[in-house]
């Protein structure tokens, strides 16, 4: 007696309650707190990046996908080109000219995932991936950030603006720009300005916490977060280590020195710590995997991120500080293989 | 009395699909007219048959021998005649046939003669052992290791807890909860027994904690016997608590090390089912033939616990459940998460046969399995505290040695990591594919190793031979040489004595030659013709 069409295969025979679908999901909702925050503060432009992003990322997803003979339904429905895509847009200015963006997201799709071999293989973040390439390439469009609480441009004026470069009658490029306070704040102090010189000069620049707007930016996107965490779509341990240590040696060279040194707080809450330290560093494919690795990957970071934001040539540091630390990730994991069950001590 | 509990890292808490098959008492499954019994139900060798095709065999008795110590005998579950000694499908995820003893039954179940130990207590525990060997009793929780020698400590070691698993983690399961409701004594008169054979100083029943009423009889039960070195201990629920190392772990905190057994942190693991079979072994003189069966699962319409002869088929068994044949997708022996489909269902239960699980076609399918994101996800609930992950990017990639560095073989394959896992990879048919290719490559250089020394051995031996060749004919030589130097002296003695003689008599008979008698003058001239001829000689030479 045999049952038709058996369908061989191991156990565990229960039906699968996770899918990258899900995960992918899960933090794709987790932004759009964050993401609200950043359109409000900065504009329409955000909105474009995301449209002119992610439908680029999907595009060039499912043309790889083609030419490596993949099939395509399944994996663009596992909506890591879109999440990838959304972290590119996220981490672009407001003011990018269309095809700066659609460069970025091709070459962290095509280039940093497909090129290494898709989902799961890519060694480098692929959105930071084309950031970093980006910044490289083409610095000056990359700080054509609109100033925070200025009027923005409008939904079609946005379009224009970035698809032909555009701006309606009588405003000016400059009207519309603004360096972004981890821009001011290190410039100036190139300039021997100290620190109560420069807010007091930019007051509109900082807030109680960070920079002004940004502040905001961070802690919702810090609220999406942890929402993924208690939902256990990511670890503790990444987000954790990433802001204690930043928090932790802004604090060391902050105290003796607090005209010169911005305070953890301005390092928390400006810039794309927050972002960095929940949806960027907590990439399952490339951090660390192992619980003690997380730790040390996180902590890395945020070396990386206050060294390249003090003393580095970039306003801002997340990109290059996980890409860095990508690099460690599978020497971090060799050494940090936990114990297993029945072990004295722990390590392959 | 509570006792202090500690945790062991991950597993997962399952829904336990526990319920619909306890409604219903234990009974008797329908004695089969035919019944197949594997000659391997069990961990080792696999037992030798002595009996005949044709042979009438009785119930209980004996019909196949264990030959070496890891084994175990097979006992007739029904009486009749021996029909086939041969190869049959047994329940295997491969579906192959093995070596099988069938029997046709006669309906008369007619018991053999059965010989209960009286007084177990005053036998030697190694005479005990022997009993519970020859009773044929195998781990019942589903690995079917001969359990006298897990009754076998060895002559140095001390067993200082003796639990008895009633855990019974995976979904679906009953029939050990159904076994401690109904009889609670037979659990606890084998624990006794097993105590004995081991000595052990204190034992424990441990119950997960969604079997409230096994809890509560075994506890009663307990009162009756006044033995205050047996606790019942309730545990959480969460899979893989029954795993032997996660129950010590969840009981004592300690650790069975890495490639260890628990008898080296001096304890020992027993299924309660084990427990009740070796009760029936001692006090009744019945072997091995029949066990406890969950028919369960969304394709059968009254799922419940059998008490059935080994031998059954499972299409038998399925039948007295209700079983909607049209609406199954699969039967699995076993449960959920470390059972394994049945290709054939007119397959015999064995001795590990704990479950069988028909599952209806509704539910979700499978999906196809998408790259390792390594998220982790499979880390956070490995009981054995490996890394999942790593384990698949090196099983996948057919690294042997690195994934034995990752502890391979600390996996249990409780499939934790694959239920967890969003990228629906099937980790744990990675593991046993990465084990059995470790296993064969290390059968491989066994094997290569032993071709390699008898090789050397030849060689060896030929050189040896060469040497003994030559040896021999080296003497031979000798000897030759020494009887030829022999012979010759002896020879020559008398060659050079007839020389003499002959030059003797022709000294006496020769006349005096020419050159005999020369002057001093002649002698002279000769020896200046002598000269000029060696000179001419010389001079041809030169010439030429």
């Amino acid at each position: 007696m045999n049952l038709p069409e058996q369908s061989l295969h191991s156990s565990p025979h229960l039906p699968p309650r996770n899918s990258v679908r899900r995960m992918m999901l899960l933090v794709i909702l987790a932004l759009i707190p964050g993401l609200l925050a950043q359109i409000h503060f900065f504009g329409w432009g955000v909105v474009v990046n995301l449209v002119l992003a992610v439908g680029t990322a999907v595009a060039c997803e499912a043309l790889m996908l083609r030419l490596r003979d993949r099939a395509i339904l399944p994996f663009l429905g596992d909506f890591s080109a879109v999440l990838t895509g959304m972290l590119l847009a996220l981490a672009l200015p407001t003011l990018s000219p269309w095809w700066l963006i659609v460069v970025g997201a091709a070459f962290a799709l095509i280039v940093a995932k497909h090129l290494y071999g898709g989902l799961g293989y890519n060694p480098f973040n692929p959105a930071m991936v084309g950031y970093a390439m980006l910044l490289v390439a083409f610095p000056r469009e990359m700080t054509a950030w609109t100033p925070i609480g200025a009027d923005h441009l409008g939904f079609l004026d946005q379009w224009r603006y970035t698809l032909t470069g555009a701006l309606p009658a009588g405003l000016e490029y400059d009207a519309l720009t603004a360096a972004t306070p981890l821009d001011t704040v290190k410039t100036s102090l190139g300039m021997d300005l100290t620190l109560p010189e420069i807010f007091a000069k930019h007051a509109d620049l900082v807030g109680p916490l960070g920079g002004h707007g940004w502040e905001w930016v961070n802690l919702l996107f810090a609220a999406g977060g942890i929402a993924l965490v208690f939902l256990k779509v990511i670890s503790w341990r990444i987000p954790a280590a990433v802001i204690l240590t930043l928090f932790l040696i802004s604090t060391l060279f902050a105290l003796p020195d607090p005209d010169l040194r911005p305070s953890p707080w301005f390092h928390l809450f400006t810039g794309a710590t927050m972002l960095g330290a929940f949806f960027i560093a907590t990439d399952p494919v490339t951090a660390s995997t192992t619980p003690r690795g997380q730790l040390i990957y996180g902590a890395g970071i945020a070396i990386f991120i206050y060294v390249i934001r003090t003393w580095g040539g970039y306003p801002d540091a997340v990109a290059f500080a996980v890409l860095l630390m990508n690099l460690a990730t599978p020497t971090i994991d060799y050494y940090t293989t936990p114990r297993a069950f029945g072990e004295e001590r722990h390590g392959p | 009395m509570t006792r202090r509990l500690w945790h062991f890292h991950g597993g997962l808490r399952l829904e336990g699909h526990k319920a619909m098959s306890m409604h219903e008492p234990i009974t008797d499954a329908p004695l089969p007219q035919r019944v197949v019994l594997p000659l391997s139900q069990h961990i080792g060798a696999p037992a030798e048959p002595e009996v005949e095709v044709g042979q009438r065999v009785l119930k209980g008795q004996r019909i196949a021998r264990a030959t070496e110590y890891v084994s175990a005998p097979v006992h007739a579950t029904t009486s009749g005649t021996v029909v086939a000694v041969g190869e049959r499908t047994v329940p295997h995820p491969s579906g192959l046939p093995a070596p099988c003893i069938v029997i046709e039954a006669d309906g008369k179940d007619e018991w053999i003669e059965r010989q209960p130990v009286r007084d177990y207590e005053s036998l030697d525990p190694s005479a005990l052992r022997n009993v519970i060997r020859e009773a044929g009793i195998v781990g019942l929780g589903g690995a079917g290791f001969p359990s006298f020698i897990k009754l076998n400590p060895g002559p140095d070691k001390v067993v200082d807890l003796l639990i008895l698993n009633g855990a019974e983690c995976e979904p679906y399961i009953t029939c050990d909860a159904m076994l401690m409701q109904e009889h609670p004594r037979r659990i606890i008169d084998g624990l006794l027994v097993m105590r004995h054979a081991l000595q052990a100083k204190h034992c424990i029943i441990a119950i997960e904690d969604n079997k409230k009423v096994a809890h509560t009889v075994l506890v009663n039960a307990l009162q009756e016997h006044e033995a205050e070195f047996i606790e019942v201990v309730q545990i959480p629920t969460i899979y893989p608590t029954g795993g032997e190392k996660q129950l010590i772990k969840i009981l004592t905190g300690r650790e069975v090390p890495s490639h260890g057994l628990p008898i080296d942190i001096g304890m020992v693991v027993h299924n309660v089912a084990t427990a009740a079979a070796v009760n029936d072994a001692i006090h009744e003189g019945t072997p091995l033939i029949e066990r406890i069966v969950t028919v369960t699962g969304e394709a059968v319409d009254r799922p419940r616990n059998l008490n059935v002869r080994i031998g059954t088929p499972f299409s038998t068994l399925l039948k007295s459940a209700e079983w909607r044949e049209d609406d199954t997708d699969e039967v699995l022996m076993g449960g959920p998460m470390m059972g394994f489909a049945v290709p054939d269902l007119d397959v015999p239960v064995v001795k590990t046969t704990n479950c069988l699980l028909a599952r209806p076609r509704n539910q979700p399918h499978r999906q196809p399995a998408m790259p390792c994101i390594r998220c982790g996800q499979c880390a956070t609930v490995c009981p054995a505290l490996l890394l999942p992950q790593q384990l698949y990017w090196y099983a996948h990639a057919r690294n042997f040695d690195r994934v034995q560095d990752y502890h391979l073989f600390d996996c249990i394959e409780c499939g934790c990591c694959a239920y967890v896992c969003p990228s629906h990879i099937p980790l744990v048919q990675f593991y046993r594919f990465a084990k059995t290719e470790i296993w064969a490559q290390e059968r491989q250089k066994e094997k290569a190793d032993r071709a390699r020394r008898r090789h050397e051995w030849h060689l060896e031996r030929l050189e040896r031979k060469k040497r003994e060749e030559e040896e021999r004919r080296r003497r031979k030589k000798e000897m030759l040489r020494k009887s030829r130097a022999a012979g010759d002296r002896g020879k020559q003695a008398e060659i050079e004595a007839a020389l003499a003689r002959v030059k003797a008599k022709k000294a006496a008979q020769q006349a005096p030659r020419n050159t005999d008698n020369l002057t001093e003058a002649q002698k002279q001239a000769i020896a200046a013709v002598e000269a000029r001829r060696q000179r001419l000689q010389q001079g041809d030479d030169g010439e030429s």
